[in-house]
């Protein structure tokens, strides 16, 4: 049965990466400029290299031709030049997308050790103080835009206190070579003199982006755990137990928060579209070398190329993270399962 | 995964215990290139001339004196037509990830360097874009004959005709050494693209990787020929933001800051551990009209122009009392300056130009701003926003334009601008430095001319002013062609700013360079 839902999930992945492929063909056509620039990102003037280059991406044949060896060329790896540095799309985004995944991950694991434990708080003590305290915060934290949140702390604990830094990944003078390209790891791999003192200002660094970052899925979790545990506490099957004398904690810990938590698992993974979109705010804010900044300067210098590469990779991530967490769900909940079939 | 991590890191306790050492210098904009021959964008010049090579010769900043660098020593003929330089012996090239040096510099070496620039059968004169904006714009490819090795420690240079400012030329951040050797490996593998991109000289530091929009690493160079001052590393922050590049300084994350801007100046000075250097540098903001289109090829709308901007605005509003008023092309510091009547603001005045000149109603036109703060001109937008209101006035509709910084200058290179806001720094204190690359006829082939203007009168002041070495001569030779470009307004100076700096206490030994860029060869930290 659940091979069933695989394959109904893997066909639907498909066709959207299939959509997904073909938007970005067309875009080079509905980009301004020369068509074959907007494909190479190869600025070419002489006459025999437009000839290769012609021939390479089929220009003079069908466009179903050139889609295909557009896919070709996508799985080959081969996405093109970027026209501000010369250099190959993919190696930036291969360099570049690492650090945003960083962030995005970093931020989601605050808002699960902090989300969750607080919905639960909020749920357990119902309508009497501590779930006002943070059903107040959390709508504080919801309502406040990021780029405001970023700046004010930027304000508060960089220029005024001087506590963090506000920029990068790490102190520009610890030399780490990329090998995971997430940045705690890559210290720890690279057995580097100045080990200790680079790990505590990696981290030194990441603390500010990540607790911008994490505000709003943090908030979102809050409010999720604490709608659905309050929902799974009026079932009767949790007025049973507590017919049968379990105290409090036992009621939630062992019994509620497992049924709880499987429509936050979903929410979860729906978040990492707004997550990546929050993190490109984050990173132009923070200096953060990852994919969003990267895309949002090739926006302004008009670097096509890069747009279209930028833009396959993190629709490509989005679509994949939230495949995954449709399937992680469907596995833990097999009424799901059924759901996807259309048979309750 | 944590407390493995933390494990990790105490075993390197004892070796953490010293700091890590390097400098880390806020930059403006990414480098053109990695090799002074081919740009003579100042933002990327004192990023990479004085850090990663040496010249043969360098001129004192204080009392203007040639001082020998590669060369020890220089020989100039009676005629002035041969200049004989002997080198230094057991300068080392630098050891990179791309190229290991199996010798010391030799004469190879320099004739390798300067042959790439002037003669055409060098395997790398068409590398890149075969475009050496510096010499060509000063005429140095129609002045040199020859470069002979005359042995492994002796270079001589035999030259079309004596000039004046040939050896100020030998010493501007352009004239750098190259390896011969490092070439020849690159030809080898077929890889000639990478000459410029993956830098090997002589300096204090040597390449070590480069991140578009992020940084640029240097490493020491172990046997620097002049000292061992250098730190272990020479980081590159590039922050665009003026705004950011001063927070990061607030915060420590940078020692070092190019351009703050003067609205800025109070609040560094004010903190006890940021130092707040002013220079006097030799530079000239202008606003530069394309002589070639019409309507600006007639010299009435030049003046009209001219007249119709009220200089007293910019002064205030642009430099912030940071700067001094334009009285001639050439700053009061240069020796050959001598005060013009420069057309001052009256509308009025603008007015009849224009009517005279057929353009009663006025007209409509672009004005390019630049999109960074340079010495010359620390916010070209707000400027050009002042000269466009003043256009107004007389009925002139200016659009300003923009473009990322490397594009624009492209794009004025190729003269596709009405009129444009630039300036000029100075590399060497010779005045024909600000004549020759800016406004000289060889100029404006090698798209430097941004005034697009050829005059062979003016260029024939110019040569004769270079064929002597009578510094009176000279000197009257500079102030006609002076007049001239009051007269004729192909561009119209508007002011020379100081230069800025910030940087933390703790760093010493920065040279900020009347002319030429920054060198940070002998700075430190403590």
């Amino acid at each position: 049965m659940f091979a069933d839902f695989l394959f109904r999930r893997l066909s639907l992945l498909l066709f959207m990466l299939f959509a997904l492929t073909a938007f970005t063909f067309a875009l080079n056509y509905l980009f301004p400029g020369d068509l074959l620039t907007n494909f190479s990102g190869e600025l070419s003037t002489n006459f025999s290299q437009t000839q290769i280059l012609q021939q390479k991406y089929h220009i003079d044949d069908g466009l179903l031709v050139q889609y295909q060896a557009f896919l070709l060329r996508l799985f080959q790896g081969d996405w093109g030049l970027s026209l501000s540095s010369g250099q190959e799309v993919f190696g930036h985004v291969k360099q570049l997308f690492p650090a945003t995944i960083e962030l995005c991950v970093y931020a989601l694991i605050v808002a699960l050790c902090l989300g969750i434990p607080a919905g639960v708080i909020a749920s357990a003590y119902h309508n009497k103080w501590p779930d006002k305290v943070i059903s107040s915060l959390t709508l504080l934290g919801f309502s406040i835009p990021v780029f405001w949140l970023a700046l004010l702390l930027i304000m508060i604990f960089c220029l005024s206190f001087g506590w963090f830094p506000m920029s990068g990944r790490i102190g520009l003078l610890y030399e780490i070579p990329p090998v995971t390209n997430f940045i705690l790891l890559d210290i720890w791999l690279h057995d580097f003199p100045y080990g200790g003192q680079a790990f505590a200002d990696a981290l030194h660094h990441l603390t500010l982006p990540t607790v911008v970052l994490a505000m709003y899925p943090t908030t979102v979790l809050v409010r999720f755990t604490r709608d659905s545990m309050l929902t799974v506490l009026e079932q009767n099957y949790i007025k049973t137990a507590r017919a049968k004398g379990l105290n409090r904690r036992q009621l939630i810990l062992d019994h509620a928060l497992r049924n709880a938590l499987l429509p936050v698992i979903k929410q979860i993974g729906l978040q990492f579209s707004t997550l990546i979109t929050l993190a490109m705010v984050t990173e132009v804010i923070f200096s953060w070398p990852g994919i969003g900044r990267w895309m949002i300067e090739s926006i302004y210098q008009r670097d096509y190329p890069a747009i279209q590469g930028g833009l396959l990779a993190v629709s490509f991530f989005v679509i994949f993270a939230n495949m995954l967490a449709d399937v992680i769900h469907t596995l833990l909940d097999p009424l799901a399962r059924n759901q996807a079939h259309g048979k309750v | 995964m944590l407390s493995a991590l933390l494990a990790g890191c105490s075993d390197n306790t004892a070796q953490a215990q010293r700091k890590i050492q390097g400098i880390v210098y806020c930059a403006e904009a990414n480098p053109v290139s990695f090799n002074p021959q081919v740009t003579t964008t100042g933002s990327t010049i004192d990023i990479i001339a004085n850090q990663l090579y040496n010249t043969l010769i360098s001129i004192d900043p204080l009392t203007a004196e040639f001082r020998p660098e590669l060369a020890t020593g220089w020989e100039i003929s009676e005629d002035g037509k041969q200049i004989t330089f002997t080198l230094r012996k057991d300068v080392t090239f630098h050891t990179t990830d791309y190229f290991t040096p199996t010798r010391t510099m030799t004469a190879d070496d320099v004739v390798f360097s300067f042959n790439r620039l002037f003669d055409v059968y060098n395997p790398f004169h068409f590398v890149g874009d075969a475009n050496y904006p510096y010499f060509q714009s000063v005429g140095m490819d129609q002045l040199i004959r020859q470069i002979v090795k005359v042995d492994d420690y002796t270079v001589r240079f035999e030259l079309f005709s004596s000039e004046s400012s040939f050896l100020s030329n030998i010493a501007t951040d352009f004239a750098v050494i190259l390896s011969q050797e490092y070439a020849m490996q690159l030809v080898a593998q077929e890889r000639k693209q990478d000459f410029d991109a993956l830098p090997v000289g002589t300096g204090p530091y040597k390449y070590k990787g480069f991140l578009r929009d992020n940084l640029i690493r240097y490493h020491k160079h172990p046997g620097y020929w002049k000292h061992d001052l250098a730190m272990d590393q020479l980081v590159y922050d590039i922050t665009t933001n003026n705004t950011s590049r001063i927070a990061k300084m607030l915060t420590k994350e940078c020692d070092i800051t190019a351009h703050p801007s003067a609205t800025q100046l109070e609040t560094l000075a004010a903190r006890k551990d940021i130092r707040v250097d002013k220079a006097v540098n030799l530079n000239v903001g202008y606003w530069a009209f394309n002589t070639e289109k019409p309507p600006f090829d007639n010299v009435l709308v030049r003046k009209a122009l001219a007249h119709s901007i009220d200089f007293q605005k910019i002064m205030k509003a642009v430099f912030y009392g940071n700067g001094i008023q334009a009285r001639s092309i050439l700053p009061p510091s240069s020796w050959a300056f001598q005060t013009q009547a420069m057309p001052s603001y009256d509308p009025e005045r603008a007015r009849e130009f224009l009517t005279q000149a057929g353009y009663p109603d006025g007209f409509e036109m672009d004005l390019w701003a630049m999109p960074v703060s340079r010495i010359y001109n620390p916010n070209a937008r707000k400027m050009a926003e002042l000269i466009q209101s003043d256009l107004r006035e007389i009925g002139i509709r200016a659009t300003i334009v923009e473009y990322e910084w490397n594009t624009f200058l492209e794009r004025v290179g190729r003269h596709e601008h009405d009129s444009v806001l630039l300036g000029w720094a100075a590399d060497t204190p010779d005045p024909d430095n600000f004549f020759s690359p800016l406004l000289s006829c060889t100029a404006t082939f090698s798209g430097k001319n941004p005034a697009n203007w050829c005059n062979p009168e003016f260029d024939l002041l110019l040569t004769q002013a270079l064929d002597t070495s009578d510094l009176q001569q000279r000197k009257q030779f500079y102030q006609q062609a002076q007049q001239m470009l009051i007269a004729e307004l192909p561009v119209v100076p508007i002011a020379h700013g100081m230069r800025f700096q910030a940087s933390n206490t703790s760093v010493m030994g920065i040279e900020l360079r009347p002319f030429g860029g920054i060198s940070l060869a002998n700075a430190r930290k403590n």
